[in-house]
Order: C-alpha cells, then structure tokens, then sequence
C-alpha cells in the first residue's frame, strides 16, 4: 500500500472517477465565469452569439449614468452596511463567547435566524416592518431602509464568523491582560481584538460582498432613486439582455476577487510580523 | 507587622461545587509560601480570588491590609504567573513584558528600558524580538516571570509555573526562583501539586486537600508533625501504622501490640502512627539484643532494594508491609529475604496522626 502522510492514494478505477469528478466539478465552477468573460467583449447584442472581439460594452458601463449611479448606490449602502454589522456582530459575538447573561441562549439562537430563513420571507417582514414605521415616524424608503435591511442580516454572518476566531482564542490572555493593569476596555484593545483581526475582517469581508450581491431584500425595500447595480442588472434582463450586463457582472467579480486578495494580503502582513519585528524592529503590537 | 495576604473565612461555591472551603490564611511580607495539594483541590482558586480573577462567596481578602474583596484584578498590587504561562501571542517579548507598564501609564522609552533590564534579570538578553511561539518552553517560562516582576508587585502568584518543564530544566528553575525570592524581598505564592518541590523552596506550606485547608507550617513541621492521616501521606514517605489510644503514653495497634506514643488524645480515638521509612531501623531477632519493645514490632523481611547510598527493606508485619530505609553503611548488618526481623524506632519520630 503506498501511503504517504497518512492517507492512502486511490488506484485504478477509483482513482480514475476521483480525478474525473475533480475536473467535473471545476468545469461547474469556472466554465460559466469563463463564458461570461468571453462574451463580455462579443461584438453581438445578442448574448451568447460570438461577434468579433469588441470593448464597447466596458465602454457603454463606463459612460452609462444609470450603471454608474446603480454602483455609486450599491458601494454607499455596502459601506455604511458593512461598517454598522462588524461593530454590532463583533460586540454580539463577544457577548456570546465571554459572558454568561440572563437570555443568553435565546439571543444565541435568534442570531442566527436571518442565515436561515429565505431571502423572500426577510425581505416581506423588512417591507412590513417598513410600512409600519413609515407611518410611525414618517420616512420614506431608500438608503436608509436598505441599509438597515443589510445590516439586519450582516449582523448574524459577523458575529458567526468572529465567534469562530473568539472560540479559538485562550480567554486568559484577557485575564493576563487585566492582572497586567489593562482596564476591560484596554483588555480589548490591545489583546483580544488584534488577536479576533483575521476574523473580524473576514466577517467584513464577506458583510461588504453579500450587501453588493443582495437582489432580492433590496428590491423590496429600495425607493426612487436607490437602485443597486444587481437590482439594475436584474431590471435590464426583463428589458432583454445585452453583453453590457456581462461587462457588469465581470467588473462585479474581478472587485470581489480584488478584496478577497486583499484580505488574504492582510493576513499575510499579519502573519509575516515575526519577520518584520526581527528586521525593523519591535513596533507593533504596543499602544 | 501587617500581613502581605490576609484571608478570614474565605469560600468559594462555583453553583454546587464547593472549589474553596471556609480557609484562614495569613501570608507574610517577603515569605515564600506553597499551596500545596492534589489536582482540583482549590489551589488555582484561592489564587485567582487573591489576583482579583474571581471574587469570594464569602469571607474577607486583605492585602497589606486593605480589604480588596471585589476590587478588579488591574487594581490590586500583585501579580500573576499563569499556569500555561498566557503570554501574548501577537507581541515580541519585549512588549510582553512592558505590558503591565504601559497599562498603568509609564511612556515607552522608560517602559521598555525596565522590561529590558526585567528581561536580563531571567538572563533573556537578546531575546526581546522573538515571539512567544519562538521560544522554548522555559524560556516562555522565563518571560512570563519577567512579565509579572517588572511592575514590582507586593505579591507574586504562582500557578504551577514549573509543572510543564522536564526535571532538569524544573530542578534549575527552582533554584533560581527561590533566589530571586531572596534577592528582591517580595512575597511569593507559589501553587504546586509536587511535594518534593514544595519542601525545597517553601519557607512555608499549606495543605489542601477538597476545599479545605489541612495544616499550615514550615516543611519541616508538615514533615514532622503531620495533622493527619492525609498530610502525612502526601508529604513524602510514610509507614501508617493504625491502632486506638490507650492512655496519654501507649498506643494498642490493630494486632494488638502496645507501643509508646505520647498524646493527650482520649483513650480508644483511632488514630494512626506514621512512621518515615528513614526513622525506623532494621534489626535481627535472634540477636537478642532487640531494642526496647516498646517502639518494635516484629516481621519477615519480603524485599531488599539496593538504591547505592540507601537500602530499602520491606518488611511484612502481621497485618500489613511497611519500608525501612537505611543508609548504605558497611559496619551494619546485612539483611536477606525470608529473614524474621524487629523494626524499631525512637518514640519521638513517630507522629501520631487522625485517622481519616
Ligand atoms: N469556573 C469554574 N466553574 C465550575 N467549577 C470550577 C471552576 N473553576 C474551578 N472549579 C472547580 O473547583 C475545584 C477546584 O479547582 P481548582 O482549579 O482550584 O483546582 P486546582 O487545585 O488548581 O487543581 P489543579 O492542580 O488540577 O490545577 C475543582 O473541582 C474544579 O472543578
Ligand atoms: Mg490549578
């Protein structure tokens, strides 16, 4: 039997089906991405039907003034979204994993509820809870009211993301901190959250992307004039599709891959800092 | 003189588990002090409590004489070398250690030339840029101590610090605690589970055992005169002789034999004779020249141990064995299996010990 590092290598048939469904399964993954990439520069308005190699479509997205207010939209709610959740699902999460309250479990469980329940029944309850309210308080709908509903379910990927990290996290070195003189706050600050950071951003990370993707609440609660890019995207469809929703749909994807590089540059650096503290010197880390 | 450590009736309930039970301790300024007792016996506990990590159900904490019951762990004068030593992953070494300084406000530049000279007092010099995952376990040993000295806490609280070092490396470590307790002057707790240890560092130790706090004395007290059955067990080695009180000077053990032993017990308290394997002598029967029989019992010797320095006999006395150990001397008799023998030793080392 050749193993090598405890696991058996498959032969014959078996190994030939393994490396067949490998391939199967990228084909899934990326031969849609690769498609919507070729036909992104078709010269024909026709998707799907190859017409010579053009760059208009990025050139109709860079001019067209409903595309660029479409993303100005969805960058706006994204951030301020993002922003909020990683604030209020990092606190919850820390309320979770440190302290025992009275409550304690309910609040657990119901945290997790916007993650299961279907985008369709949360965008009706937003949309009620928003009609209410208007009436209440008088506003009308758009950034704010989206915003919120991003918030609302951005909380509960945060916090399960940042609880992770937290779960792993020795609690003493909280306790050391604060024999060491550190306040609760300074307890925090300056051991517990650069220890959370890779989650913490990886919480943001993945707020910032599912606040950009939502179709489906944000139409319900969007308002005149608060039209996101996938909910743009969707309306042209209804139109008929062009090549310019796939010259969208590639920007959309090469940003996400952009931050998804940049959080894993961030925890490179993090994880590099031996070799920077032994070349620059012991900066970091001390207030 | 005020007490560095006072505590009065302290317990602490963690739902019904009862970790500490109703102990008084005092501790003195610049003592070396052992908590001594087996795994879950509350040590870590009463630590935490006089740390500040975790508050008493009941009872009075005082330290320096200012009761400091719930007072958070940042605003107490001492300091904590933690059981797995908890030192700061995402820092170097030297932040580590000028951790406790900068929290209470001292700028950087002096914060880092004391944790530099904290640093070489644990003869780290040259360390400071690594990281705790870079280091050795006794070097991440060495930096947790040098991290709760440099802020000159009135009282050092140990958890074990040795526990995780292999023998060599514990057998220097105590050495070098135990001066460096003598150097700076300060008051060490020191929590153990090893007797051994505790009887070589401590100026004092405490015994617990379930929640309570057995005995209290120097190693030799606890070694002497143990209180009880339990203490005279755990502290070293010990041939537990069991019997009644007969009067204030004789003691009937089980097979019915009298021996001198003096207490102020009344007659028929059960209690036991703990007798060191050292304190006892080993001795020929036919020679007739038997000690006193008043402190002897007689048996079949089962087992020679030649350990080079000592030997150790075990001897089968009527009703249970028993060890006598006795240096290696050439002018003594030597003793072989199936030999009958008198085990004797003077009334005075014997301790009479509560069988319980
Ligand atoms: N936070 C807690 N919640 C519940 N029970 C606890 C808690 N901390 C300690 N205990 C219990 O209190 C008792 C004493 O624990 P403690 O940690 O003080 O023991 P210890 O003497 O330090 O043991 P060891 O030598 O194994 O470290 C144990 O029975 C333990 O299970
Ligand atoms: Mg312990």
């Amino acid at each position: 039997m050749t193993a090598v590092g405890g696991v058996t290598q498959p032969r014959g048939a078996t190994r030939w089906l393994l490396r067949a469904n490998t391939w199967l399964v990228y084909g899934f993954f990326y031969a849609p991405i690769v498609l919507l990439v070729v036909f992104s520069f078709s010269g024909n308005r026709n998707v799907g039907v190859w017409g010579g190699f053009t760059l208009d479509w990025y050139r109709d997205f860079a001019s067209d003034g409903n595309v660029q207010g479409a993303l100005r939209n969805s960058i706006q709610i994204a951030v301020a979204s993002t922003v909020v959740s990683v604030v209020l699902g990092t606190a919850a999460a820390l309320a979770l994993e440190r302290f025992t309250f009275r409550g304690r479990q309910v609040f657990d469980a119901l945290l997790y509820l916007p993650i299961i329940i279907p985008d369709v029944t949360m965008a009706v309850m937003m949309l009620l809870f928003f009609a209410q309210a208007a009436e209440l308080l008088g506003f009308s709908k758009g950034f704010g009211t989206i915003t919120l509903s991003h918030i609302a379910f951005n909380i509960s990927f945060v916090s399960v993301v940042v609880r992770a990290r937290l779960a792993g996290m020795d609690d003493r070195l909280e306790e050391a901190a604060r024999d060491l003189y550190a306040t609760r706050w300074q307890a925090f600050r300056h051991v517990t959250l650069p220890l959370i950071m890779p989650g913490v951003a990886g919480g943001a990370l993945l707020a910032f992307t599912l606040s950009l993707d939502d179709v489906v609440i944000t139409q319900f609660v969007t308002g005149p004039g608060w039209t996101t890019l996938p909910v743009y995207v969707f309306g042209l469809i209804r139109k008929g599709v062009t090549p310019l929703i796939n010259a969208v749909s590639v920007v959309m994807l090469l940003a996400s891959m952009a931050l998804v590089a940049l959080s894993l540059a961030t925890q490179r650096v993090r994880g590099g800092q031996d070799a920077i503290d032994a070349r620059v010197g012991p900066d970091q880390g001390l207030p | 003189m005020t007490a560095a450590v006072e505590i009065t009736g302290v317990s602490k309930r963690f739902g019904d588990v009862v970790a500490v039970d109703d102990i008084d301790l005092r501790i003195d300024d610049g003592e070396f002090f052992a908590l001594l007792g087996p795994s879950g016996c509350g040590k870590t506990t009463t630590l935490r409590m006089i740390a500040g990590l975790d508050f008493p159900t009941t009872g009075s904490l005082k330290i320096f004489g200012h009761e400091v019951g719930t007072l958070p762990p940042n605003k107490r004068p001492v300091n904590t070398v933690f059981q797995n030593y908890a030192l700061f992953p995402h820092m170097n070494v030297l932040d580590n250690v000028a951790f406790g300084l900068r929290m209470q406000g001292t700028d950087k530049a002096t914060a880092r030339s004391a944790a530099t000279a904290a640093i070489g007092l644990v003869r780290l010099d040259g360390m400071e840029r690594r990281r705790p995952a870079q280091l050795s376990g006794g070097q991440q040993q060495r930096v947790a101590l040098a991290r709760a000295l440099v802020n000159e806490p009135k009282v050092l609280l140990l958890d074990e610090p040795l526990g995780a070092l292999d023998l060599k490396l514990r057998q220097e470590m105590q050495g070098e605690l135990k001066s460096l307790q003598r150097e700076l002057g300060v008051s060490f707790v020191f929590v153990t589970h090893d007797q051994e240890e505790a009887l070589t560092m401590s100026d004092r130790i405490a015994v617990m055992d379930e929640g309570r706090l057995l005995q209290i004395g120097t190693p030799e007290e606890i070694y002497e005169r143990p209180v009880n059955r339990f203490v005279a067990d755990f502290i070293g080695q010990t041939n537990l002789l069991e019997g009644t009180v007969e009067d204030g000077a004789t003691v009937c053990l089980v097979n019915g034999a009298r021996v001198a032993a003096r207490s102020d017990l009344t007659a028929g308290t059960r209690i036991a004779l703990s007798i060191r394997p050292e304190r006892a002598t080993i001795h020929h029967r036919d020679h007739g020249t038997g000690p006193d029989a008043g402190s002897a019992v007689d048996g079949e010797v089962v087992a020679v141990t030649y350990l080079g320095n000592a030997l150790v006999h075990r001897v089968k006395l009527d009703w249970m064995e028993i060890e006598v150990r006795e240096a290696n001397d050439p002018d003594r008799p030597r003793f072989a299996v199936g030999d009958p023998v008198t085990v004797a030793w003077d009334p005075s080392a014997a301790a009479l010990v509560a069988d319980r």
